[in-house]
């Protein structure tokens, strides 16, 4: 079990102080300057070593990334932009640290900043997140007043922590539309190559990480990659916010351990699955752009990237939807579709077209007012959407779908069949929309 | 992609109050000369809560006017960021958060509520106090099922404390921001599983505990 002491979020719950006197007691702003010091290579030598992988969804090397960025230019600025627009659905671990434990994201821009070279952190909050913007803002304040970041601060590194916000568009999450949106524009992504670390914010270098993978940095450099590597399976390393929701006794957020088995997680910290184990019909574990996985196969797996990608499912943000058998399975994942339809930017057409053909279908398949073959139809069509997009909008629209279509085919068969056994239904004759 | 278009009764003309005016100048100051485009977001945030929590087109053209940009571009962002209320909303604008992690615990007895005390979605009560929309994912899936209204998160509802809280509301008596049950943030109800070194399995009680600063108010002016 991971202890107490070995956790990076050690104010999750908001118990203790948020504030930088605070932040200080529990080991933020420890020598930051010391971490400098040590400079640039030694820090994404570190990151590296560290084994930590991405927390925003796709687990890229976050040390790896940060060594993409080119040399520092005093023409052309280098940017950090923290990716805060949480939300995937599932996922409420970001809010967390911005309103509970701001200064580790403070602290962690300014490392991450000063190892890339930039020259400033640009931080996007999701809109509805109003009162977290706020406290990230308080805690920004706090650390521009005690000279911590700014223009002549006691880091000799002149460094400006921008807090910035959007107005309620899920596609801002993904990398390149978030610039765009930073930009002042529609959140449409761009295409890639060029990559944001040569042609990013303002077509200057640029590179955008998760809050939590920023916000963790400072401790791992502090404690050693070491100590961070020695927690999780090979090439999973370290510790993990878990967001588990859903049909669990108490829903919560939790750091724990990455490649802690799922009947662990849920057992210690979620109070058991509603209704008993027996009780469990699927899980979604990672986010809703990640496949469902049915009871049997996750109740014993290890929570990491490679273990669930071996279900043909991933860790994503580690949002864990726990779903006990009174779900009606489809209807959850129909309202996904909905939801996918309903972010979808509208640039690329396989997306904006299919992500409103697939919620039609699925709507109907939630009555059964569907035939059988429409099955297959549907599968056939979130493939041709899968991968012919511009960004992953339309693989994470298509893949719950599959999921479904994957696991739970005879549940859709069966609604079918009592929708055609009922006496007051009209005929489907047309086969799809 | 959903359809938004601006309303059909529109004021003659919109003008930042002077504060919002000034607070809208030290947000372009945030950016880059020349990149103050990027501050077109938080404008026309700022000038949405000015104007009852919702956007007219005259709002829409100040901001082009005060950042540069051509009247269509700050109409497309207006119209892509479904924040941006096109249409007057209710004094309380609930948006109901209806996306999967709700859904499984229980946005469906929230929905009935909101149609049999408030009505149909995007209407305005006789009153003017209420009105409501299902939107996606709010990112409090651990406090489902949720609402936001206008600013603040209420979150861990059920049917009766969400009735109770509208009441609160119409009567014009305080609220308590966040989970309705007990909860302080996104802990496990009942006591704390991890974190007790420092905090105490009730949170209060460990060497970290600091209550005061747990209560605080992240908005200080509210």
């Amino acid at each position: 079990m991971l202890q107490d002491r070995d956790r990076i979020f050690q104010n999750l719950y908001g118990y203790g102080d948020w504030g930088l006197e605070g932040a200080k007691k529990r080991g933020a702003w420890d020598n930051t300057k010391g971490l400098l010091e040590k400079g640039r290579e030694w820090i994404i030598n570190e990151m590296k070593a560290s084994g930590l992988r991405g927390r925003g969804g796709a687990g890229f090397p976050t040390g790896l990334k940060w060594s993409f960025m080119p040399k520092p230019d005093a023409a052309r600025p280098s940017y950090l932009v923290v990716n805060a627009d949480e939300s995937e659905p599932g996922t409420c671990k970001d809010r967390e640290i911005l309103r509970n434990d701001p200064h580790l994201l403070v602290e962690g821009c300014l490392v991450a900043g000063f190892a890339m070279g930039a020259s400033a952190a640009y931080i996007y909050v999701r809109g509805e997140f109003i009162w977290e913007r706020e406290r990230l803002q308080a805690a920004v304040d706090q650390a521009y007043e005690a000279n911590l970041i700014g223009k002549d601060n006691i880091h000799d590194y002149p460094f400006e922590v921008i807090v910035h916000h959007g107005a309620g568009a899920y596609i801002c999450g993904e990398e390149t539309a978030l610039l765009e949106s930073l930009e002042g524009k529609k959140g449409m992504p761009r295409l890639k190559p060029p990559f944001p670390a040569n042609m990013g914010l303002y077509g200057c270098p640029t590179t955008v990480n998760n809050v939590e993978s920023i916000a963790v940095a400072p401790t791992i450099l502090r404690r050693g990659a070491a100590w961070f590597a020695g927690f999780g399976a090979k090439n999973n390393a370290g510790t993990k916010l878990f967001s588990i929701s859903g049909h669990v006794n108490k829903p919560c957020n939790v750091e724990e351990a990455m490649s802690i088995p799922f009947r662990e997680l849920i057992e210690k910290h979620a109070g058991g699955v509603r209704g008993g184990w027996d009780n469990l019909l699927a899980v979604i574990p990672g986010g809703s752009s990640v496949r469902c996985v049915p009871a049997e196969q996750i109740i014993d797996c290890p929570m990491d990237f490679d273990s669930l990608g071996k279900l043909q499912s991933g860790l994503g943000t580690a949002a864990v939807i726990v779903m006990d058998k009174s779900t009606d399975i489809i209807r959850a994942i129909a309202r996904l579709s909905h939801f996918y339809k309903h972010e979808s930017c509208g640039q690329c057409t396989p997306c904006r077209e299919g992500t409103g053909w697939m919620y039609r279908v699925m709507e109907r398949m939630v009555e059964g007012r569907a035939q059988k073959k429409e099955i297959d139809m549907l599968f056939d069509v979130s493939k041709q959407i899968e991968g012919h997009t511009i960004c992953a909008l339309g693989d994470a629209a298509a893949w719950p779908v599959q999921g479904l279509i994957n696991h739970f085919r005879p549940v859709i068969e069966a609604r079918i069949d009592s929708y055609t056994a009922r006496s007051d239904k009209d005929a489907v004759k047309v086969a799809a929309e | 992609m959903s359809t938004r278009r601006l309303a059909e009764n529109q004021p003659e003309s919109f003008e930042f109050t002077p504060e919002n005016r000034a607070w809208l100048d030290a947000q372009i100051a945030k950016y880059p000369p020349g990149r103050q485009q990027s501050a077109v977001i938080p404008a026309l945030w700022k000038a949405q809560k000015q104007h009852d929590y919702w956007l007219p087109r005259a709002a829409i053209e100040k901001v082009a006017d005060i950042l540069g940009m051509p009247y269509i571009r700050v109409l497309e962002v207006a119209t892509f960021y479904t924040m941006f209320n096109l249409e007057p909303v209710g004094k309380y604008y609930v948006q109901l958060c209806g996306t999967t992690p709700c859904l499984l615990r229980g946005a469906d007895e929230i929905i009935r509520v909101c149609h049999e005390r408030i009505g149909p979605q995007r209407q305005v009560t006789a009153d003017g106090l209420f009105s409501w929309a299902e939107v996606e994912c709010l990112g409090a899936c651990c406090n489902a099922p949720m609402v936001q209204i206008n600013d603040d998160y209420y979150e861990d509802l059920d049917a009766a404390s969400f009735s109770k809280l509208l009441d609160d509301l119409a009567a014009g008596r305080p609220t308590h921001i966040g989970p309705q049950n007990g909860r302080l943030r996104s802990e496990p109800f009942g006591g704390l599983t991890s974190l007790t070194e420092f905090y105490g399995a009730d949170g209060k009680s460990g060497p970290l505990s600091d209550m005061t600063a747990a209560h605080q108010p992240a908005c200080p002016e509210k």
